[in-house]
């Protein structure tokens, strides 16, 4: 890999604005108390005083909402009732700023929409279409347990290049040919050996300062059905509000639901974000709901992201460890006492 | 209010212990500081795990509704109303009840708190006395708990449980003189065009993760009107006119309920303002009926009885 390269904060704004002649950008924006990715734009101004989004920036290559196919409904039109596929924007875009944990969430949403058996076309063309600039965690939150799932504050994968945070500049250090190739267009200079060295030890006091054990090797010698049948799980439940802020704000939840919509004579297919505390979520069309209660769906979501991922994919768990779930749970249903729970 | 602890897990086992209740629901202490979590405790024993502090937010009715046993319960002020809600629209029966009420000093607006220790993640909350101590990393910090009361705390009219078996301390001074409603006036007061935008506004951030909703003690339907397929009522995408229509539906729903106990409001993962959706229609209530919903089991809810002498003047 080439040389890392330095660009002064000062100089930080400047580049990313220069960086929009070719790219939609992507940055952290404060709005109130909490930090969202946004697209940079006039007016728009982006703010890397912040420890994470509140939503991960899956929305960006996998929108909340999505339009897939369209057709008008009316007798007589041609093309009525065929559905046609929406026009769609797979324009080159770079996120910038996005933490590790979020890097490597997208690598584990890719294991379900981009795989040999399915390649789901949005999301393969959008993800594809997008850079990754990371920023490292000086800092790593209390509730934060990336080293715990396979990845580190300053991880590097899924990434084409990351960011130290060294007093005031940015080193950048290009982790991907995609990378490489955009680093030497965004400028700044050649990184001198004492600014490498200070950017190495923000990652090794970072890496020491995450001190949350999660761990889930006791989990794989059990079987799905003894953790399925476990005594706890109405316990774990009972607090649990069945909303949708754990798996709306986590970089790795995937789930999707489809909706037909109409509007006047005119149909639109829609496809949104689903939730496993939902009671839609798994409602048959026949009425039945095999997670019909609550405590159902909330063992469903830790089943699958603890075990049942684990067991199909062989690749860790379906969690980077973001702490978001943890951080924003209104009730406090926190994923590692719930994992500590299951492995005991 | 940290006395209370002691009395509560002394009461709840002896109450679990005597057979008196089945179960208790109360408060412990989460995993992270200011994220109290409600719990259901069914062994004298484990009433250990019981506390109560400044951020006992949520709303405990909500987990009473259409339970069976016997059950003991925590209640400050606006727990109690929404309970006595409760029985009245026979979601959960007074006999059923045994209500451990708390004279309440008001709770902590977890946000404030976060705001002034920079918006880094706190590592402990300490509570002593009128202060607390917070610490997050490299930086502690003690405030008055008076200073970060939740803005529906800073006005509350009902910190005295309505409704109670036994209390567990001396009944606490009433506010008065505040006003509740000086920020539904300001918006009284502007243009229609300017309403709308202010309700737009307000939801420009909304996911339809539904967490207002469903920390609502009065959000019970069994089939919520946006989680119905057949028919379709609402749009399912987050499109404004829908997210919009289940906000509004929902605030409606709530009129001449609400108790503004703010779980809506404190449970938001976007910290939209969700109060103001209902504070209004509590205004209404308030202005119109002289009513305050949940205050006493011998009257009906607002909307489920008529008396010729209601307020009428929007009849042409």
């Amino acid at each position: 890999m080439s040389t890392p390269k330095v660009i002064k904060k000062e100089e930080w704004l400047n580049v990313l604005n220069g960086l929009r002649k070719s790219y939609k950008v992507f940055v952290p924006v404060k709005d109130g108390d909490i930090h969202l990715f946004k697209e940079l734009k006039e007016g728009v101004k982006a703010n890397f005083d912040y420890s994470n989004t509140r939503l991960s920036p899956k929305g960006i290559v996998y929108p909340q909402s999505e339009r897939m196919f369209e057709c008008p409904l009316e007798e007589g039109n041609e093309g009525a009732f065929i559905l046609k596929e929406s026009p769609k924007d797979f324009s080159p875009q770079v996120v910038v700023g996005i933490r590790p944990c979020d890097a490597h969430g997208f690598l584990i949403v890719k294991r379900n929409f981009d795989n040999p058996q399915y390649q789901d076309p949005w999301w393969v063309q959008r993800y594809q279409a997008t850079t990754f600039i990371g920023l490292g965690c000086n800092e790593p939150c209390p509730t934060c347990f990336c080293n715990a799932v396979g990845d580190g504050p300053f991880g590097e994968q899924g990434l084409d290049i990351i960011m130290y945070d060294v007093s005031d500049s940015y080193v950048l250090k290009p982790v991907s040919e995609r990378g490489k190739d955009l680093l030497s267009d965004l400028g700044g200079r050649d990184a001198s050996g004492d600014e490498i060295k200070a950017a190495e030890d923000l990652k090794a006091s970072a890496t020491k300062k995450m001190s949350t054990s999660f761990n889930i090797e006791p989990l794989r010698s059990k079987t799905q059905l003894e953790l399925f049948n476990a005594p706890y799980w109405e316990d774990v439940a009972f607090a649990c509000i069945n909303c949708g802020t754990c798996t709306y704000l986590c970089p790795t939840c995937w789930c999707f639901d489809i909706q037909d919509e109409v509007y006047k004579k005119y149909c639109d297919r829609i496809r949104n974000w689903d939730s496993c505390m939902f009671p839609l979520f798994t409602l048959h069309g026949s009425g039945h709901n095999p997670r019909d209660k609550k405590f159902q769906r909330v063992r469903q979501r830790f089943m699958h992201k603890l075990k049942y991922y684990v067991d199909k994919y062989g690749n860790g768990v379906q969690c980077s460890g973001c702490g978001r779930c943890v951080r924003y749970c209104p009730v406090n249903i926190d994923i590692r006492e719930v994992c500590k729970l299951m492995c005991m | 209010m940290i006395g209370y602890t002691e009395k509560i897990r002394k009461r709840a086992k002896e109450l679990l212990a005597e057979g008196k209740v089945e179960a208790f629901v109360g408060y412990r202490l989460g995993s992270v500081p200011l994220m109290n979590q409600p719990v259901l405790i069914k062994k004298p024993e484990d009433a250990e795990q019981l506390v109560w502090d400044s951020n006992c937010c949520l709303n405990l009715a909500n987990y009473l509704t259409k339970r069976t046993e016997k059950i003991g319960i925590v209640a400050n002020g606006c727990n109690s109303r929404n309970i006595v809600i409760h029985i009245t629209e026979n979601q959960i029966k007074r006999e059923q009840l045994y209500i451990l009420g708390i004279p309440c000093e008001g709770t902590l607006d977890h946000r404030a708190i976060l705001r002034a220790m920079g918006g880094k993640e706190l590592t402990s909350y300490v509570e002593e006395g009128d202060g607390f101590t917070v610490k997050a990393n490299g930086l502690e910090k003690t405030f008055k708990k008076a200073d970060f009361l939740r803005t529906n705390c800073k006005t509350c009219q009902h910190k005295n449980p309505v409704l109670y078996d036994e209390l567990l301390g001396e009944l606490v001074l009433e506010n008065t003189n505040v006003d509740p409603f000086s920020d539904v006036r300001s918006i009284e007061n502007l243009s229609s065009e300017k309403k709308w935008d202010f309700f737009k506004n307000l939801i420009s951030k909304c996911l339809r993760c539904y967490a207002c909703r469903n920390a609502c003690p009065l959000c019970y339907c069994p089939t919520c009107f946006v989680d119905e397929s057949k028919p379709q009522w609402v749009g399912k995408s987050i499109d404004p006119t829908d997210t919009m229509t289940f906000h509004i539906l929902r605030a409606f729903h709530c009129a001449g309920r609400c108790t503004d106990c703010g779980a809506c409001e404190r449970v938001c993962p976007v910290a939209i303002p969700m109060r103001q959706f209902t504070k209004k229609l509590n205004k209404d209530a308030k202005e119109l009926f002289n009513w305050e919903a949940g205050l006493s089991l011998d009257q009906r809810p607002l909307f489920d009885f008529y008396k010729p002498e209601d307020f009428n003047d929007f009849i042409y």
